[in-house]
């Protein structure tokens, strides 16, 4: 049998699929356990026991100073932050992107604005947040807004530009308003294409998110691990990126079903 | 017989390119006009006129009289080749698609007993043309020949006065063709409908139509082609149609447009 005739099925494809992650998880341990052969305190590749120990204080005891419980602080910021730029992008995506792709005139006098917009690399706007809204919550979730939305807003505008023209003409003939037209056409189908551009989004919105958490901040998943970077505190630091991982490929998987639900129609229909 | 639709002297023409030129017609009431002619000849661009998508750039187009917005409005209804159901939508959603613009207009869709009423409707539309068992369904999951039955219906449900048909049948395999050509004869008749429709194949335009147009050039400047644009050139009226089971297969070999440009609008 040829090798481009190969195709797994979906049990020994999860499988073939956990092999690799395995392979790194093995590897990582022998890594460490050949350095810490070496030197008993080394640093840079902790046990699995060293991150267990280090972890087990920051989600279990109260922080004396704040009286909280440090990891659990962390995840609640930066979601917090996280949840709220992405819903202002989500929301402003959805208003602009209908706006701009269901009225040509619309698209005519906003569309080069946006396109100049996106192409400034938000990390290089971040100075400018901070001098403009201060170090506090407000230039965090923007740097995500200005980051994130008119990469949406594109996304959402092409896709409902994109709708075949056969489609407008027929809601027309029905008798559609352009407010009918946006509504009751060009809405739900730009719905599914939304979410999927949420998720593609979610990536980017971590590295803002977190390069924000950096620079200026006193709580959240991306200032822990740059402040106990200074400590070497690899114990740390591993624990918390597999726990930003997690929370990305949950919210991932969380959109999808999302998606895939609300929307039955644009999901693998026969045709 | 008055004209229901009239082309008065009309003339299409992009920048120095003649697209139509002196189109002089009057199509009576309850007639189902074919227009066959090969590629270019302005068979779509003819559509796209009376559907209100472009404006004559010279002389007038009356329907009832009255001169057309170049705007698509309901009293012209359409279906194309492909893409004039919404995929999004139910079965039943999409033929009541017309009663929720007329009636809803800041919601875009009827409640409670005006969408009962709607609903039954759509229901006894969908039932002439054979959809009722699939009410339910998404218009996306109904296979080619089901969305064409499932876009007249959509049509006719909003009482247009004219029916426009872009190759409606072109994309859809012989024996079903064969179906919907059945149930498109029924419909005029039984709906009293004034159909135009432009079509690739001649015999489909024979057995349909009551009358049919041939669009072409009348004359052609080989040093500048685009200076002469296309009219009917032949305008026959039917007095006798062939047999509805006439064959495809034979004459699928000469249809006049060799290049195939399906899918344009």
């Amino acid at each position: 049998m040829r090798w481009v005739n190969v195709r797994p099925n979906r049990r020994s494809a999860t499988a073939l699929g956990a092999v690799p992650m395995l392979l790194v998880m093995v590897a990582y341990l022998f890594a460490s356990a050949a350095r810490h052969a070496a030197n008993a305190s080394d640093k840079v590749l902790p046990t699995p026991a060293a991150m267990v120990a280090a972890m087990r204080g920051l989600l279990l005891d109260a922080d004396p100073l704040s009286g909280q419980v440090i990891f659990w602080a962390d995840t609640a910021a930066s979601l917090e932050r996280l949840g709220l730029g992405l819903g202002i992008c989500t929301l402003s995506a959805l208003l602009v992107g209908m706006v701009l792709g269901v009225l040509p005139a619309a698209r005519a006098t906003l569309g080069a604005l946006v396109t100049t917009i996106a192409v400034i690399p938000p990390i290089a706007l971040l100075p400018i947040l901070f001098i403009v809204f201060g170090l506090g919550e407000t230039a965090k979730v923007a740097l995500i807004v200005i980051g994130i939305t008119p990469f949406m807003i594109r996304d959402v505008a092409d896709h409902v530009a994109a709708l075949p023209q056969e489609q407008l003409i027929k809601a027309q003939t029905l008798g559609a308003s352009s407010w009918q037209l946006a509504l009751r056409v060009a809405l739900p189908q730009a719905m599914p294409r939304l979410i999927s551009g949420l998720r593609l989004s979610l990536g980017p919105a971590w590295v803002y998110l977190i390069s924000a958490e950096a620079i200026a901040s006193d709580v959240g998943l991306g200032y822990r691990i740059f402040l106990v970077r200074r400590y070497l505190s690899m114990d740390i630091i591993i624990p918390y990126v597999a726990w930003i991982s997690l929370l990305a490929i949950a919210m991932d998987f969380a959109l999808r079903q999302l998606s895939r639900r609300a929307f039955v129609w644009a999901h693998q229909m026969p045709r | 017989m008055s004209a229901l639709l009239a082309f008065d002297n009309v003339w299409l023409e992009y920048g120095d390119k003649v697209v139509l030129e002196r189109v002089d017609l009057a199509i009576a009431e309850r007639s189902f006009v074919s227009i066959v002619g090969p590629s270019g000849a302005g068979k779509s661009s003819f559509l796209r006129l009376v559907l209100g998508q472009e404006a004559p750039s010279r002389g007038r187009i009356l329907l009832d009289g009255k001169q057309l917005a170049p705007e698509c409005g309901p009293d012209r209804g359409v279906v194309f080749q492909r893409y004039s159901v919404f995929p999004h939508l139910s079965v039943l959603r999409n033929v009541m698609f017309a009663r929720d613009c007329a009636k809803a207009r800041f919601t875009g869709r009827l409640f409670g007993a005006a969408r009962r009423r709607a609903a039954e409707e759509a229901e006894a539309m969908l039932a002439e043309v054979g959809l009722d068992d699939s009410l339910h369904l998404y218009a996306a999951q109904l296979s080619g020949g089901m969305q064409q039955r499932l876009a007249i219906a959509q049509a006719l449900i909003a009482r247009p006065r004219v029916l426009l048909l872009d190759e409606p049948f072109g994309a859809l395999d012989p024996g079903i063709r064969q179906d919907m050509h059945r149930l498109i004869l029924r419909l005029w008749e039984e709906h009293a409908l004034t159909v135009l429709m432009v079509t690739h194949d001649i015999t489909e335009a024979f057995k349909l139509g009551t009358r049919v147009l041939a669009f072409d050039k009348r004359r052609i400047d080989p040093h500048a082609p685009h200076r002469f644009g296309a009219t009917a050139v032949y305008d026959l009226a039917l007095t006798r149609k062939l047999p509805l089971d006439t064959p495809d297969v034979s004459v699928s070999g000469i249809t006049i447009d060799r290049v195939g440009n399906n899918g344009q609008t």
